[in-house]
């Protein structure tokens, strides 16, 4: 019969297109696990407890560790966070609970521009507007830089959070005589607040293993600093200073703190959505 | 009976379509009034333009005045925060909030507004649960989230939460289209002991249910209040062509 025919085709054409786009996810998924892999292999052999807790040190000299960069990275990226979260998340309320008309989509706008701007960009208007006015590298202007990199990911991410909790819990809100701020305050943050955690993780993720802009800002640092105006070691930054270094045993390193790089994020992905997964859990009861 | 709200020459509009033509209706205090008509008609709209819930669509606005014990609610230096802890609203999909327990749900429009003591929250919960019906249902697991609940015992806590910020009038949009005949006529009986202290402004499609529990009646068409009176005068003998035809299922 003609339509059996018809079935058979449909049923082997979408067989065909399964097979097809299991076989590019295949492709995606191996590349990444090769990487993670080969990151793995190279960069195990130079983890150990020394590289957790000492300084590095000198060139021939063996041993040591990466102590400070992984500290002065928490607290580069710690502070960046500060300052990005509470200016991201409030913009994103303006956004979606007050912004119309021409202001809101200028600053959706500008926002969009600024999750489009390379790195390296972000580096120099630091530089530009903290390095040069304080006359020296520091940890607080690699803050500067990575936090305006954080900003619109946070913006973004906030503001599709908030438009997901439903308006009619704001007007139940509201035709309970309480007034708009409170309303926001007590009904959509909460509403939204596993969401803006889990999206405020990942924003923290996507930066802590940048290196360009903090190659100008926060420089490096061999010796433990925790200063926020003097130059800071940083993973990332070391993890470039080293593998383009002629010595091995820096070539090693480098292999282990971008091993530890990616731990890191791979701690913050997985944390975020452990976070979510429970926070969902408990609110279906 | 006194007249609890009289609703004189409103008017409202969606930006540029006006959705409502000069109202007038007195609604008398401890009594329920139906509002009935074909959707579209304008019946929410009416309903939310008595708490000021109306101004709160993006270009929506209305006109005319809504007296409210001798008060306009619209008059100049009214609040429209506070005058909707007077004039309570049901909802037609029951929205408990979800990050809050059936307790907390309950006192929410309090606790949002000033502090409560720990006592205070158990005693105001369990008085409003009991008034709303549902204390019995839910005693047990006063913590568990409220968005928990069946959808019928849901609407029931809105209604507590609602009753439990004192408004002096309820206002049901269709409060039972979203629930079972046993959850309808729960909320139904409910409403009908509620009479006592409240006044009660029900929108409904449900034209048995109207002839059921309502004092009086309004049939709405087009955004116009076409007939207003006695229920039974609405049901057994209109005065207009179009009430009847509604009534008697001709059309809508
Ligand atoms: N948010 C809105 N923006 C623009 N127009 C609206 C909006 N809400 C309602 N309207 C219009 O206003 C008129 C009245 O709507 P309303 O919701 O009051 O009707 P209703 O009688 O409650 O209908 P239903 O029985 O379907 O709930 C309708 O013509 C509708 O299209
Ligand atoms: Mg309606």
């Amino acid at each position: 019969m003609k339509t059996d025919f018809r079935y058979i085709r449909r049923k082997v054409f979408g067989t065909m297109m399964l097979g097809l786009s299991l076989l590019a996810a295949l492709a995606a998924v191996s590349m990444l696990f090769w990487i993670l892999g080969y990151t793995f292999v190279k960069g195990i052999s130079a983890v150990n407890l020394d590289f957790f807790t000492k300084l590095p040190t000198p060139v021939g000299v063996p041993g040591g560790g990466l102590a400070n960069s992984i500290v002065g990275s928490i607290i580069v990226v710690g502070m960046a966070a500060m300052m990005a979260i509470p200016v991201g998340i409030a913009t994103a309320i303006y956004l979606s609970e007050y912004g119309r008309g021409a202001f809101a989509s200028t600053v959706r706008f500008v926002s969009d521009v600024l999750a489009g701007v390379p790195a390296i960009v972000a580096g120099i208007v630091a530089y530009a507007l903290v390095v040069t006015r304080m006359h020296r590298f520091s940890a607080f202007s690699g803050s500067v830089s990575l936090a305006l990199l954080m900003l619109p990911i946070i913006i973004r991410s906030s503001e599709e959070i908030f438009r997901t909790v439903p308006d009619t819990l704001r007007e139940a809100s509201f035709a309970l005589g309480v007034p708009k701020w409170k309303t926001i305050l007590s009904i959509v943050l909460k509403t939204a607040s596993g969401g803006l955690v889990t999206g405020t993780i990942l924003a923290i993720a996507r930066v802590g293993g940048e290196a360009a802009p903090l190659l100008f800002t926060s420089f490096s640092n061999s010796f433990w600093n925790f200063n926020p105006g003097q130059p800071i070691a940083t993973l990332p930054v070391d993890l470039f200073n080293y593998s383009i270094s002629p010595y091995r045993d820096w070539q090693q390193k480098a292999w282990a703190a971008a091993l530890v790089l990616v731990g890191m994020v791979l701690v913050l992905n997985i944390s975020a959505r452990l976070y979510l997964a429970r926070k969902g859990f408990k609110r279906n009861g | 009976m006194a007249d609890k709200i009289a609703v004189e020459g409103l008017n409202a509009w969606f930006g540029k379509t006006q959705a409502l033509h000069d109202i007038n209706m007195a609604v008398p205090e401890n009594s329920i009034t139906a509002i009935i008509g074909p959707s579209g008609c304008g019946k929410s709209t009416f309903i939310r333009c008595i708490n000021r819930m109306h101004e709160e669509i993006r270009g929506a606005y209305s006109g005319g005045r809504v007296v409210l014990d001798g008060e306009d609610v619209y008059g100049s230096g009214v609040d429209p925060v506070l005058i909707r802890r007077r004039l309570g609203m049901v909802f037609q999909k029951p929205n408990p909030f979800p990050t809050m327990s059936i307790k907390e749900n309950v006192v929410a429009g309090i606790i949002l507004n000033r502090r409560l003591g720990r006592h205070e929250i158990d005693e105001t919960a369990e008085t409003y649960l009991k008034r709303a019906a549902l204390w019995d249902e839910v005693k047990d697991q006063l913590n568990k989230p409220g968005i928990s609940l069946s959808g019928g015992q849901q609407q029931r806590l809105c209604i507590a939460r609602a009753l439990a910020v004192e408004p002096e009038v309820l206002l049901a949009d269709e409060p039972a289209s979203a629930l079972d005949p046993i959850s309808t006529a729960k909320i139904e009986d409910l409403f009908t002991d509620l009479k006592e202290r409240y006044t009660i402004v029900v929108v409904t499609h449900n034209m048995q249910q109207a002839a059921r529990i309502s004092d009086r009646t309004a049939f709405f068409l087009s955004g116009r209040l076409i007939e207003y009176g006695t229920t039974d005068k609405i049901f057994t003998n209109p005065s207009d062509k179009r009430t009847e035809d509604y009534i008697t299922g001709r059309f809508g």
